[in-house]
C-alpha cells in the first residue's frame, strides 16, 4: 500500500489521497492533485515527491507557507504520522510500509535497474530512476584527491550531531538506545587521578594508551565487558589476571591496569 | 619492505542474527597485496554463488597476472598502470561470469553482487568497487569512507534531495544502482590512494555500516589498532548486538611498513632472470 495524505479541517476528515504519483501538487487551482479551495492557499502551494518508499514535501514559494508538526518549513522529509498544516487545513502523512513487510525482506539489497535503452525517452514510470541511472554511465575520470574530498569526512573530535543522536528509531535503525544496559561508572582509586569518575556513556571506552597498553570497556545489551587489547601485562579484575576473552563486569569489581586501580559500579 | 611483511590482513564474516545463510564472500591474497569482499543477492543460494564467483575470479586472476609482472608496469591495452587495469578488467570479468551463469541456469536468474577490492603496491592502494560495500580508512584518529556507495540514497544525498541525517531514517536503504552480474557490462569505480604507515583499511558489507554508527567503528578501530583480530571480532559483535539483520563481513588491512615497488637496474635484471 502506498503512503497517503489525509486531509482534514477542524478535526473533520475531508478526503484521503494515496501518494500514487512521483510528484503530486497541493494548491488552490483546479489542476493540482490535491485541491484545497481556500484563499489562504496559493495557486500552487506545495509539492510532494515520492521516490520508492520515501516522500518529500516542498513549499512552492507559497504566500502563506506551511508547517510540519508545528514548525514552519520549506522542505521536509516526511515521516509516518507527520502533520502538515496549510492555513486551517491539516494533512496527515501515513506511511506504515515498514509494518507490512517483514524486516528480513525489507533489508534485502535490491538492484535498481535502468529501463532498457531502447525505451522511448520519458516513458511512463521509472522517470526518476532513469534520471538517477544516468549518473551511472559517467566515466570515472575524477582524480583520487577529488574523490576523497567528496566522500564525507568524519572527524573523531567533532562527531556529527546526526551520528551521535539517531532520530526516532526505525525498523532499520540500530536499536542502540533501546538495548543499552543500565548506566555505569568507573572510578579511579589510586594514582594521580584518584577520585576521578569516568562515565561509560559510549559503546566502547578505552583505558590505557594505544601502542603501549590498552584495555577496552564495551557496553553490550546484556552488560559491560572488559577486554585486553594490547600490551605485555593483562589487566586484573578482583586480583585475577584476564585472559584474551572479554570478561563481564559485575557491580563493584576492581580493575587494575598498569598499576592503577579502579572500581566499576552501576549508577542509580 | 616486502609486501608480506608490510601488511597485516584479518578478515571475518558472519551470517548475522536473522539470516540463515551467508551471502557474503571474502578473499585475501597477502603475497600480491589483494583483498576482496562481495555481498551477493538473489534467491535461494544464488547470492552466495554470485559473491563467490566475484571474489574468486578477482583474487585468482589478479594474483596470477602479478606472478610475472609488476603492478607498476604499463598495461599495453589501456595505457594505464597494470594494477589499475587488472582490478578494473577482472571486476568486469567477474561480471561477465556471473551474468552468463545467471543467463544459462534458471535457478541463478537475476543474481548479482556488490564488490569492493583493494590492491596494495608501491605505497599505494588501488580501490575498486561496485554497489554499496564500502572501504573506510582510519588515519590517525580520523575515519573516512573512501568509497562512495552506488545507491539510490547516496545519489539523493549528492543531489541535495536529502540530508545525511535524514538518510539515516530513509526507507530506501539497500537499493543499489550498480551491481556486478546484473547486466552484460558494468563500470567499476576505481581510485588510487596513497597508503601511509599506520593506516588501517576496513572493507565491509552493508551489514556493518547499517547496524553500527561510524562513531563506534572509529572508536573500535582506534582503540584496537594493536590487535586486529579482536577489532574485527568487536565490529561483528556490535553489528549483531544491534540486531544483526544482515550478513556482516569485515576485512582489516593495517600498513605496518613501507612497501615501495622495487626499482632500478638490479630489480629489472632480477626480474628478467625470474622470467
Amino acid at each position: 500500500m502506498a503512503a497517503k495524505l489525509i486531509l482534514s479541517m477542524d478535526g473533520v476528515v475531508l478526503k484521503e489521497y494515496p501518494l500514487s504519483k512521483e510528484r503530486m501538487t497541493i494548491g488552490r487551482k483546479a489542476h493540482n492533485d490535491i485541491v484545497i479551495d481556500n484563499l489562504a492557499v496559493s495557486g500552487e502551494h506545495a509539492a510532494i515527491i515520492t521516490i520508492q518508499h520515501d516522500s518529500f514535501l516542498e513549499d512552492l514559494d507559497s504566500t502563506n507557507g506551511l508547517e510540519v508538526n508545528g514548525v514552519a518549513t520549506k522542505k521536509h522529509f516526511l515521516q509516518n504520522n507527520d502533520l502538515v498544516e496549510i492555513g486551517k487545513y491539516k494533512l496527515k502523512y501515513v506511511n506504515d510500509q515498514a509494518g507490512q513487510v517483514s524486516p528480513a525482506d525489507f533489508e534485502k539489497t535490491m538492484v535498481l535497474r535502468a529501463p532498457v535503452k531502447e525505451a522511448a525517452p520519458g516513458a511512463e514510470k521509472g522517470d526518476a530512476t532513469a534520471g538517477f541511472m544516468k549518473m551511472q554511465v559517467t566515466p570515472n575520470a575524477k582524480p583520487a584527491a577529488e574523490a576523497i574530498e567528496k566522500t564525507g569526512k568524519f572527524d573523531a573530535h567533532q562527531p556529527n550531531p546526526a551520528v551521535a543522536s539517531p532520530v526516532v528509531p526505525q525498523v532499520v535503525q540500530p536499536a542502540v538506545a533501546a538495548s543499552a544496559p543500565q548506566a555505569a561508572v568507573v572510578q579511579i582509586l589510586t594514582g594521580p587521578n584518584a577520585g576521578k569518575e569516568l562515565e561509560l556513556v559510549k559503546n566502547l571506552t578505552t583505558l590505557g594508551k594505544p601502542g603501549v597498553q590498552v584495555a577496552v570497556l564495551t557496553r553490550r545489551p546484556h552488560g559491560y565487558f572488559i577486554t585486553h587489547v594490547e600490551g605485555v601485562n593483562h589487566p586484573m579484575v578482583n586480583g585475577m589476571s584476564l585472559g584474551d576473552q572479554p570478561h563481564q563486569l559485575n557491580d563493584h569489581d576492581v580493575i587494575e591496569l598498569a598499576g592503577v586501580k579502579m572500581e566499576f559500579y552501576f549508577k542509580g | 619492505m616486502k609486501i608480506e611483511d608490510a601488511l597485516e590482513i584479518v578478515s571475518q564474516t558472519n551470517p548475522g542474527m536473522v539470516r540463515s545463510h551467508n551471502e557474503d564472500s571474502v578473499a585475501q591474497e597477502l603475497a600480491c597485496g589483494l583483498v576482496v569482499l562481495a555481498d551477493g543477492m538473489g534467491g535461494y543460494n544464488a547470492g552466495e554463488v554470485a559473491s563467490g564467483i566475484a571474489v574468486s575470479v578477482v583474487a585468482t586472476e589478479v594474483c596470477q597476472h602479478l606472478q610475472d609482472a609488476s603492478p607498476t608496469d604499463r598495461d599495453e591495452a589501456s595505457g594505464e598502470e597494470l594494477g589499475v587495469a587488472l582490478l578494473r578488467d577482472n571486476i568486469q570479468r567477474a561480471n561477465a561470469s556471473i551474468f552468463h551463469a545467471a543467463q544459462s541456469q534458471p535457478q541463478y536468474a537475476g543474481m548479482g553482487t556488490t564488490i569492493v577490492a583493494g590492491l596494495f603496491y608501491d605505497n599505494r592502494v588501488v580501490v575498486g568497487h561496485v554497489g554499496d560495500s564500502r572501504m573506510y580508512r582510519l588515519r590517525g584518529e580520523v575515519l573516512e569512507t573512501i568509497t562512495r556507495d552506488h545507491s539510490l540514497l547516496q545519489e539523493q544525498i549528492d543531489g541535495g534531495m536529502i540530508s545525511v541525517e535524514d538518510a539515516r531514517v530513509s526507507k530506501n536503504k539497500n537499493l543499489v544502482t550498480r551491481a556486478v552480474g546484473i547486466d552484460a557490462e558494468v563500470v567499476p569505480e576505481i581510485h588510487v590512494h596513497d597508503a601511509l604507515v599506520g593506516d588501517i583499511y576496513l572493507l565491509c558489507s552493508d551489514g556493518l555500516n547499517d547496524m553500527v554508527e561510524d562513531e563506534d567503528i572509529q572508536s573500535t578501530l582506534y582503540a584496537m589498532q594493536g590487535n586486529l583480530p579482536l577489532a574485527a571480532e568487536q565490529l561483528i559483535q556490535m553489528a549483531n548486538d544491534n540486531g544483526g539483520r544482515d550478513n556482516v563481513s569485515v576485512m582489516l588491512v593495517k600498513v605496518n611498513g613501507k612497501f615501495a615497488a622495487p626499482r632500478g637496474w638490479l630489480a629489472k635484471l632480477l626480474h628478467w632472470f625470474k622470467k
